[in-house]
């Protein structure tokens, strides 16, 4: 691996902008991802993230604002920045008409490998995503999960610095994000810079050391997952679920057992630090919803505090 | 240049899944046209008024190189549309290609010899043909026709290239074909001499590049080729090339990399 000085950021961003055309995909954002940290970009669909990771990747120029990578303009080092980054696009760009090894040892080459370390790197590389029985099938055979975590072995093949996933998870089942979580877990251990995007608050919780939350092309907060709870929510939650439609009338009932109480279609949210003692009060007032649950604050929580949305519609 | 022969992997891999097939069809099809038209059609013709029109030459000796620079275009058109659509839309290998080192001409440049390289194998092996029925022409002949097919072939790819990148579905493939490629087929002088036709459709079939082509491989495998229009003949395919391969290098950095600015 290169040798990058210590705490110098792998990426800078300042007011990094993206238009196409007549529109603004990301509107002047900040950002810096210092080396082994899993660094996350979590927002709705439509909000600027894979526009972002795109510039960040060295493949689409920057319309405005100041980028480095790895201490590189992308502007005039693109195949310089791209030979030591790794690349898992949010769209499978797998060759269909090539084995799943194949795969592998063909991308190599495009880094510049010897045919000997494209061939043992994609061999160790199987062996990572837990593929090697499939090494000699059609990729068109795979399941969706083994599709991701061949995108994922792709973009090691050179030994990224830094590795950017775009929504590795999106679309696949809980089982299959498991597998995929656990190895990017393994990969941060072994001290690979990760740079992710993610609509899903969970797996932003559990993978990211840092992230920013997008939204509309901005970035609306930023922080470690906890930060962003302690920062924009309360300790716990209360959630109430009463008949379609009540929830507004009752909303005005209860406001003064929370410090902030959200209407959601379904759902009431009560945001407390004692969660416990709101459902016991809303009980006392003689009001019977549902059903109840108390729960901690997520950044799910935060993201609805700040844009008024949920993540996933 | 390193960065194109990085590629070279990859495109024996593919390559290596179809060369079969490949090197079958290209020896099935010029023996069933030649057989169907140059002998059999041509039988006819040679019969009747055809050594008149045709300068003496027999039919099959007249069409076997028109059928050789057809064949160019066909490979060329065949390894530059749905081949490339698809490497944008179905399986976006270009992308995964441009996140890695390779810059998007580099991606380019590496298809196109690829299909040089396609084009070289199938005409070589329709010149073994037109020799084993003894119209290939002198040795020399013959390979002048080989690098003037593969020069036609290359004039029609890079445009292609051009608008495979160009285009947002692949059902505009047949305005394409049904506009390009068949009438160049049919009305490029591979078949019978484009002064036969009214004076609009001569004109129109002397910009194309295909019976420039078809020109260049006649006059060597007959014998007749002379500087002049020779040069003439590849320098207007070469101004095809390369004005092809401008447009091509400007859609195909638009659809990967986004408008260039
Ligand atoms: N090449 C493009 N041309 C025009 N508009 C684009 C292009 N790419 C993205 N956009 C627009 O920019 C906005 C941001 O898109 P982007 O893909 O960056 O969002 P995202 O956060 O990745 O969303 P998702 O979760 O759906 O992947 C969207 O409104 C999208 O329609
Ligand atoms: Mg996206």
């Amino acid at each position: 691996m290169h040798a990058t000085t210590v705490g110098e950021p792998l990426v800078r961003a300042r007011g990094l902008t993206k238009t196409y055309g007549d529109f603004t995909a990301v509107r002047g954002i900040d950002v810096e991802v210092r080396p082994g940290e899993a660094f996350g970009f979590l927002g709705p669909n439509g909000a600027g993230k894979s526009s972002a990771m795109r510039m960040i990747g060295a493949v689409s120029p920057v319309s405005a604002g100041e980028l480095r990578i790895l201490g590189l303009d992308p502007a005039s080092d693109g195949p310089a920045i791209r030979a030591r980054l790794g690349v898992c696009p949010q769209e499978d760009s797998l060759d269909m008409e090539i084995t799943v090894r194949e795969n592998l040892t063909v991308y190599g080459r495009y880094f510049g490998l010897s045919r000997v370390e494209c061939r043992e790197r994609a061999d160790e590389l199987l062996d990572f995503v837990q593929l090697t029985d499939k090494a000699g099938d059609s990729v068109e055979d795979l399941s969706g999960g083994m599709k991701r975590r061949l995108t994922i072995a792709r973009s090691l093949i050179n030994r990224p610095e830094l590795l950017l996933l775009d929504e590795p998870t999106t679309g696949l089942d809980p089982q299959a994000r498991h597998l995929v979580w656990e190895r990017l877990f393994r990969l941060k251990q072994q001290g690979v810079t990760l740079v992710l995007t993610t609509h899903y608050m969970d797996e932003a919780e559990q993978l990211c050391d840092r992230l920013v939350v997008m939204d509309n092309g901005v970035i609306v907060a930023e922080g470690s997952p906890l930060e962003l709870i302690a920062a924009h929510s309360t300790r716990e939650v209360t959630e109430l679920r009463f008949g379609v439609g009540e929830h507004e009338a009752v909303a005005s009932k209860v406001s003064d057992l929370a410090q902030r109480v959200e209407i959601l279609p379904d759902r009431l949210l009560l945001y407390t630090d004692e969660g416990e003692a709101a459902a016991i009060a809303v009980h006392d007032r003689g009001l019977r919803p549902v059903a109840v649950l108390v729960r901690r604050s997520t950044l799910e929580d935060v993201f609805l505090r700040l844009t008024g949305r949920t993540l996933v519609d | 240049m390193e960065l194109v022969v990085r590629q070279l992997d990859y495109w024996v891999t593919t390559y290596r899944r179809t060369w079969k097939g490949s090197v079958v069809s290209s020896f099935v099809m010029p023996l069933l046209f030649l057989s169907a038209m140059g002998i059999g059609l041509g039988g006819y013709v040679d019969d009747s008024s055809g050594p008149r029109v045709l300068a003496g030459v027999s039919y099959l000796a007249f069409i076997a190189p028109g059928l050789l620079a057809t064949t160019a275009m066909q490979t060329a058109v065949l390894e530059s549309s749905f081949a490339v659509f698809g490497k944008f839309k179905w399986n976006k290998v270009y992308s995964s290609m441009t996140a890695t080192p390779l810059r998007v001409v580099d991606v380019l440049n590496g298809n196109l010899l690829y299909v040089g390289f396609r084009l070289a194998t199938t005409c070589a092996v329709f010149l073994l043909v037109l020799a084993a029925f003894g119209v290939a022409g002198s040795v020399v002949g013959a390979l002048g026709a080989l690098l003037s097919a593969v020069l036609v072939g290359l004039a029609c790819t890079t445009p292609v290239f051009g608008y495979s990148a160009w285009i947002k579905t692949d059902s505009s493939f047949a305005v394409l074909f049904r506009l390009g490629l068949i009438p160049m087929f049919l009305f490029s002088g591979a078949f019978f001499p484009v002064e036969q036709m009214p004076d609009t459709v001569e004109w129109l079939a002397y910009l194309t590049p295909v019976w420039h082509g078809v020109e260049l491989c006649r006059d060597f495998t007959l014998g007749t080729a002379s500087w002049w229009p020779g040069v003439g003949h590849v320098a207007y395919l070469l101004v095809w090339v390369v004005v092809g391969w401008l447009w091509a290098r400007k859609t195909f950095e638009r659809r990967l990399v986004g408008a260039s600015s």
